[in-house]
């Protein structure tokens, strides 16, 4: 942790030293955390979230993106390792740090006695950096943009899910924030719930603001993530742009024709591996030479070609490649 | 980037905002209006309980032998309900409403799952924990006038009011006795302080409120029972609940101090031992829950 900017006074709310480090909005050195029953949740993490970014972070059930999340909001301790947030050592600089990032961690918590509203003024007024006077008005805007208005006055108790979710989602955008660090966020959500949360995550990116999600729907990361990690027990598989570790798996070439027969065996020829014939639709690992001429070859050949094109691979082709397994929980 | 940090400009005074919150928070529980109902009808009943008893003219506890400091002298004087209140419910009902609100503070919040919400806020560790004793304490006090001003009022009501006279003899007039009887109410709100820091402790161990709130009235009945074992007097000096009638001492005519500084210091050290020790706990503990 020698880093110079590490000596700031602690409990500086406000200060300006906040900064964004070498562009890294959250950086982990070789972060490790071992439970008190010997559980080793997260195992030599490198992770680095570039600023502005909306970094999806995948992986199975029970693979440790809550634990990292805990250690990077200061909730736990590494047990070796450091993560730097913000620029900041964690947990050290937690009260500096925190005010500037919105946080959802393992699904939303509330106070059942009080309502919505209640909720958000309390969790406003632990936040020393929140200026009392615009609390209410902050947290009026808050309720809006996750459309609880309505629903504002009424008890936490007699929530939906979806809408303690909302609510959980309110919370994190009581301030102006720097990073949102967002664990699950559409667990619970309806489809229109959840295209919502996709919308605010890109309005929120779109402000310039960091976005850290983690889920285990392959899809959803694919939806909205710039960036994307990927998890399996404890370890850290891969990192970068989406569009880079979808590339990693190539995309399959798939022709549509009436001679699927014929077609295959061009095909082969032409250095198309792992030819799969179903139906009317032939498909293979696209070749690294130029496609035009394997059509070119297909129409040669007498083949009646339909449909030809590149099926650009999805993340869940690069997430079983890369872990050559499907999305299962570890033992 | 700039453009967020602009906006805060914190003032040191905000960090009390959480102060706030917490008190709102602790009095609008249920179970916290529950606990307060439950201790001001204490002197409602013993009120009626003295009042029925005395209805043929005859002193109460069988002139001055059994039952709680003052009872004797309610029917003379209601003001003295309120000493014997405060008496009667300082043993077992007021530590045990203390010990449920602060088993709770934490360890209900880490239940609830809150707590890792006030913490990423962030509320600070050091400062939550103050916050939620101070607001413990706001409750010992709180809890303490409940009892007193419940026992004003039924006193007032059931028996005549006037001057009164001290455990020494001397006679003191009625402002004078009101004023002895918000000192008296001080002084027992201010015996709960250890109780408070324990319970505290205590909600820095575990995530269930529930275990804590039990853990707590649990140790608060063993050290009554210690208390009540002559076999133990070793350690009686060291029992947080030792000095709790002392109270008594400032109805004597000149106020008796031996007792009081006491039971004030013990309390004191009560609040500095587990105080730290939650504080020691709080700082390092991992959040999981
Ligand atoms: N408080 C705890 N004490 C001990 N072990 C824990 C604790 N919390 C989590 N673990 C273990 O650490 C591992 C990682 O858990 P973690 O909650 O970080 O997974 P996750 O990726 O968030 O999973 P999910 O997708 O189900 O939320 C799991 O094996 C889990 O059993
Ligand atoms: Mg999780």
């Amino acid at each position: 942790m020698g880093e110079a900017s590490v000596r700031e006074p602690d409990g500086a709310g406000a200060e300006p030293g906040v900064r964004a480090g070498d562009g890294a909005v959250i950086a982990t050195r070789a972060l490790t955390k071992r439970y008190r029953g010997g559980q080793l949740a997260v195992d030599g993490l490198h992770l680095t979230v570039p600023e502005g970014s909306v970094f999806g972070f995948l992986g199975p059930n029970g693979s440790g993106k809550t634990t990292t999340i805990r250690m990077l909001m200061g909730l736990i301790e590494p047990t070796s390792g450091t993560a730097h947030v913000l620029g900041r050592p964690m947990p050290r600089s937690a009260r500096a740090v925190l005010p500037h990032v919105g946080a959802l961690i393992e699904g939303p918590a509330l106070y059942g006695f009080l309502s919505g509203r209640d909720n958000l003024l309390r969790y406003d007024s632990a936040d020393p950096t929140a200026d009392p006077r615009t609390r209410r008005v902050r947290v009026a805007a808050a309720l809006d943009r996750v459309g609880l208005t309505a629903a504002a006055g009424k008890k936490a108790k007699a929530y939906s899910l979806g809408m303690k979710q909302r609510l959980g989602l309110a919370a994190a955008l009581l301030q102006p924030r720097r990073l949102l660090v967002l664990d699950e966020p559409t667990n619970g959500l309806d489809p229109q719930g959840m295209r919502e949360i996709r919308t605010l995550v890109r309005a929120l990116a779109s402000d310039g603001i960091t976005v850290f999600l983690s889920s285990h729907l392959l899809d959803e990361i694919e939806q909205v993530c710039t960036h994307a990690a990927v998890m399996a027990q404890g370890r850290l598989i891969t990192q970068g742009p989406v569009a880079d570790l979808a590339a990693g798996a190539r995309g399959r070439l798939a022709v549509t024709t009436p001679d699927p027969a014929d077609a295959a065996r061009v095909l082969k020829e032409q250095g198309v591996a792992d030819v799969v014939v179903a139906g009317d639709r032939v498909t293979g690992e696209a070749p690294e030479r130029d496609l035009a001429e394997v059509n070119a070859a297909l129409v040669t050949a007498g083949v009646r070609v339909r449909g030809f094109g590149v099926e650009r691979a999805s993340l869940e082709d690069a997430f079983v490649a890369l872990t050559g397994e499907g999305f299962d929980v570890a033992g | 980037m700039s453009r967020a940090e602009a906006v805060r400009r914190a003032s040191p005074l905000w960090t009390l905002g959480l102060f706030r919150s917490e008190l709102l928070t602790t009095f609008r529980r249920w179970r916290t209006l529950a606990l307060l109902g439950v201790l001001a009808a204490v002197p409602v009943l013993v009120g009626i309980a003295v009042r029925i008893e005395t209805g043929d003219g005859s002193s109460a506890g069988g002139g001055g032998g059994g039952g709680p400091a003052f009872i004797s002298q309610i029917t003379n004087n209601g003001l003295f309900l309120v000493f014997t209140a405060l008496a009667a419910t300082l043993p077992f009902f007021l530590p045990m409403a203390v010990g449920v609100v602060a088993g709770d503070a934490l360890a209900g919040e880490a239940n609830a799952g809150t707590l890792r919400y006030l913490l990423v806020a962030p509320a600070g560790r050091t400062r939550l924990l103050f916050t939620k004793y101070a607001a413990v304490l706001v409750f010992c006090l709180v809890a303490t006038l409940v009892v007193a001003v419940s026992a004003l009022a039924t006193g007032a009501l059931l028996f005549p009011l006037g001057d009164l006279t001290t455990i020494s003899g001397t006679r003191i007039g009625f402002s004078e006795g009101l004023v002895r009887a918000l000192l008296i109410a001080l002084v027992v709100a201010a015996s709960l302080v250890g109780v408070a820091a324990l319970g505290l402790f205590v909600s820095t161990l575990t995530s269930s409120g529930i275990a804590a709130m039990a853990t707590t009235v649990g140790l608060l009945i063993t050290v009554q029972i210690v208390g009540q074992i002559p076999q133990l007097h070793a350690v009686h000096p060291y029992l947080f609940s030792h000095y709790w009638l002392s109270f008594a001492d400032l109805m004597r005519e000149p106020v008796h101090w031996d007792d009081l500084t006491k039971n004030l210091g013990l309390q004191a050290l009560y609040a500095a031992v587990f105080g730290s020790a939650a504080w020691a706990r709080f700082t390092s503990k991992d959040i999981t829950a």
